[in-house]
């Protein structure tokens, strides 16, 4: 009977577990296992996204969970965030620094030269996208030879760890707004452990949106940037690179690096607002962070910083700029799960649909005049 | 680099002791002002959200070792996703029990349905909810919606409603139909068919509502008054099983003439046939039924 179709899930759900793993061994006799280092080092960037939309910097759960989804990055960043609900919040950092980051690539469209020097560091933005043929019969001598050779001829000593920011040139200069003191020592807004209750505060629209999906992110960030929407933003800076984490020590309080995590950093500035208090008009600020290598993601969080900052002040006037549209549809995991779930059965439901068509239908029927 | 525990030892119901603390403050809330929406974190569960990861982090936040637990989804414990809800919970919950009798259990947890049977004073129904707000028919914005919960301020679901039978002659909404709970907040009780939401109204049951997506709780206590909205001239109807004589149609399997059914077309014959759509109580009429054959049998 077509009953059946729903019933046995128990024998069902195994069956789908074995043969999906199975499909993941299939590549036949010269397959190996990935392991998980070479994911999180030859797929850096698939990593980075991973780790960023599942919110916990776990370098080495974040491949095993790129391993496990087969490559599906909303799938892995769904392992990472499932693990992440099963482990307590023992201590907040104070804020960090991104002016000691250990830097690998920072650059700033707004100027010609930044104090420092623009840092190209490792991007494809200039690449032709050709297909490069030679990668395809790549030997494991060649490969290594790169690593083994990209040192030599470099003196590693001349180069700084980290870079001043752009932004603090133009804000000595008075062209950024001052720092909002009230905003200095307050505790940020943590989105793992309160529910967004709308108007919320930036730090919780930036929370959000720093382990958002990237895709949904750029989708609103871009109807922004093509007309819905008026932030027309310029980059100030772009950083990618090492953030030092630091904790007070148990015994002298003192605050010690425990560790560094991968981010990348973008800060745009937008053109100026008058001010209604008359003060000096200046230019406005968007900003975005996440973890990992991820520009394109740190970019649309930061324009849409600047669009919801914009909403929140004067009201929104397109979906960009309305916190509720943009913070409750760029989650993944939100989405993504709702969006599957249409897959299982909804019979009842549509029992009930079928209960009111007929009825409406019968009626239908009886008002219809008989010729 | 150190090696790594494989051994999956996750504690007790899943998740950190912090996050089923802020479950059950928050359920608390939610029982002392039936039928508001009382926001909570939500944790991500190893589900997708949207298959009831509200429902489970209420179950797993309030079950405790020595208890009986039963998961249905659509009527049926054997559905793919209670089976998955099921093993999962057995599985993150060592020491309890779990059942597919209505009867015997402490906790149900339930996509779809509420039980034929009516729950007593000692379970617990747990729903899954996906859509919490019924307002968000006629209000996109959260925000605004919580000034109109505030205000028992209706009137726009009142005139959807209006529409309806102005366009239809007949109320179109076929199931989550809105349920005023306690004379003031409407809620959504879950995309229970109609059958289902007079079940709700002074139900000896504690009944909670968990939305995991849209990270909210609530609650309809125990004995408490649940209305669905309607007219005075046009009342709520639930889904009607008369067939085209008039006659009320019955479970294929167990007879009986009272319960919500399943309809669908039998493969073999092309007939179209009707079942009803809670397992145990289909098992159950079905046992009376052959006891009475049986019964019969022997006297006749």
């Amino acid at each position: 009977m077509g009953y059946v179709a729903i019933k046995g899930g128990g024998q069902a759900i195994e069956g789908t577990k074995q043969v999906f793993d199975y499909l993941r061994t299939r590549q036949g006799d010269t397959s190996v296992p990935l392991d998980t280092s070479t994911i999180e080092n030859q797929l850096r960037l698939l990593h980075s996204r991973v780790i960023s939309e599942g919110g916990v910097y776990h370098p080495r759960l974040a491949s095993l969970a790129i391993k496990q989804a087969q490559g599906d990055t909303l799938e892995a960043a769904f392992a990472l965030r499932a693990y992440r609900s099963t482990q307590p919040r023992l201590v907040e950092t104070p804020a960090l620094n991104t002016g000691e980051m250990r830097i690998t690539r920072r650059i700033s469209s707004a100027f010609k030269d930044i104090p420092g020097g623009q840092m190209l560091g490792a991007t494809t933005d200039y690449h032709l996208r050709l297909m490069r043929l030679e990668l395809l019969n790549e030997s494991p001598e060649q490969f290594s030879e790169i690593a083994k050779s990209w040192f030599s001829g470099i003196d590693v000593d001349v180069i700084p760890d980290t870079f001043p920011k752009v932004l603090e040139g133009l804000r000595a200069e008075g062209l950024l707004p001052e720092i909002d003191q009230r905003t200095r020592g307050q505790v940020p807004f943590d989105i793992t452990r309160e529910p967004l209750i709308f108007p919320v505060s930036r730090s919780a629209a930036l929370a959000t949106m720093t382990r958002a999906e990237q895709g949904s992110l750029l989708a609103m960030a871009y109807s922004n940037m093509r007309g819905y929407g008026d932030v027309h933003p310029t980059v100030a800076e772009l950083r990618v690179g090492y953030l030092p984490v630091l904790l007070p020590h148990p015994i002298t309080g003192d605050l010690t690096e425990i560790g560094e995590v991968e981010v990348t950093e973008c800060e745009v500035i937008a053109m100026y607002e008058s001010n209604e208090a008359n003060d000096k008009p200046t230019f406005t600020l968007g900003y975005g962070v996440c973890f990992g290598h991820n520009e394109v993601k740190a970019i649309s969080m930061a324009i849409l910083d600047r669009a919801l900052q914009k909403g929140m002040k004067d009201g929104p006037t397109n979906p960009s700029e309305d916190p509720e549209f943009v913070l409750l549809h760029v989650d993944g995991i939100d989405s993504m799960g709702f969006c599957s779930h249409y897959k299982m059965p909804h019979y009842v439901t549509f029992q009930s649909d079928m209960d009111r068509l007929r009825k409406t239908q019968q009626k239908q029927d009886v008002k219809e005049p008989v010729v | 680099m150190s090696s790594y525990d494989t051994s999956a030892s996750y504690p007790f119901g899943f998740l950190d002791e912090y996050a089923k603390k802020e479950v059950r403050r928050t359920t608390l809330k939610a029982v002392a002002i039936p039928g508001y929406q009382v926001p909570y974190s939500s944790r991500e569960m190893p589900m997708g959200r949207g298959f009831g990861t509200g429902g489970l982090q209420l179950t797993l936040a309030l079950i405790g070792k020595g208890e009986t637990l039963k998961v249905i989804d659509q009527g049926s414990d054997d559905s793919v996703n209670a089976v998955n809800l099921r093993s999962f919970i057995e599985m993150t919950c060592q020491g309890i029990e779990t059942t597919t009798l209505t009867d015997e259990a402490d906790i149900l947890q339930s996509r779809h349905r509420i039980p034929e049977k009516p729950l007593r004073e000692d379970q617990l129904l747990v729903l899954q909810v996906p859509y919490p707000d019924p307002l968000v028919v006629v209000e996109p914005s959260e925000d605004k919606r919580k000034l109109l919960h505030g205000e028992a301020d209706y009137s726009r679901l009142l005139v959807k409603l209006y529409e309806d039978i102005v366009k239809f002659n007949e109320i179109t909404i076929s199931h989550r139909y809105p349920t005023r709970i306690n004379d003031h907040y409407v809620i959504d009780p879950s995309p229970i068919p109609r059958w289902d939401v007079l079940k709700i109204n002074q139900s000896k049951a504690l009944i909670l509502f968990g939305a995991g997506r849209e990270k909210k709780i609530y609650a309809v206590p125990p004995y408490t008054k649940a209305e669905p909205l309607a007219f005075e001239d046009v009342p709520f109807r639930v889904e009607d099983f008369t067939d085209e004589k008039g006659q009320r149609r019955v479970c294929k399997r167990c007879n009986c003439k009272s319960s919500f059914l399943d309809e669908f077309v039998d493969s073999k014959t092309g007939e179209k046939v009707y079942q009803c759509s809670d397992t145990d109580w289909c098992n159950e009429q079905l046992v009376l039924k052959t006891d009475i054959e049986e019964a019969e049998a022997v006297n006749g």
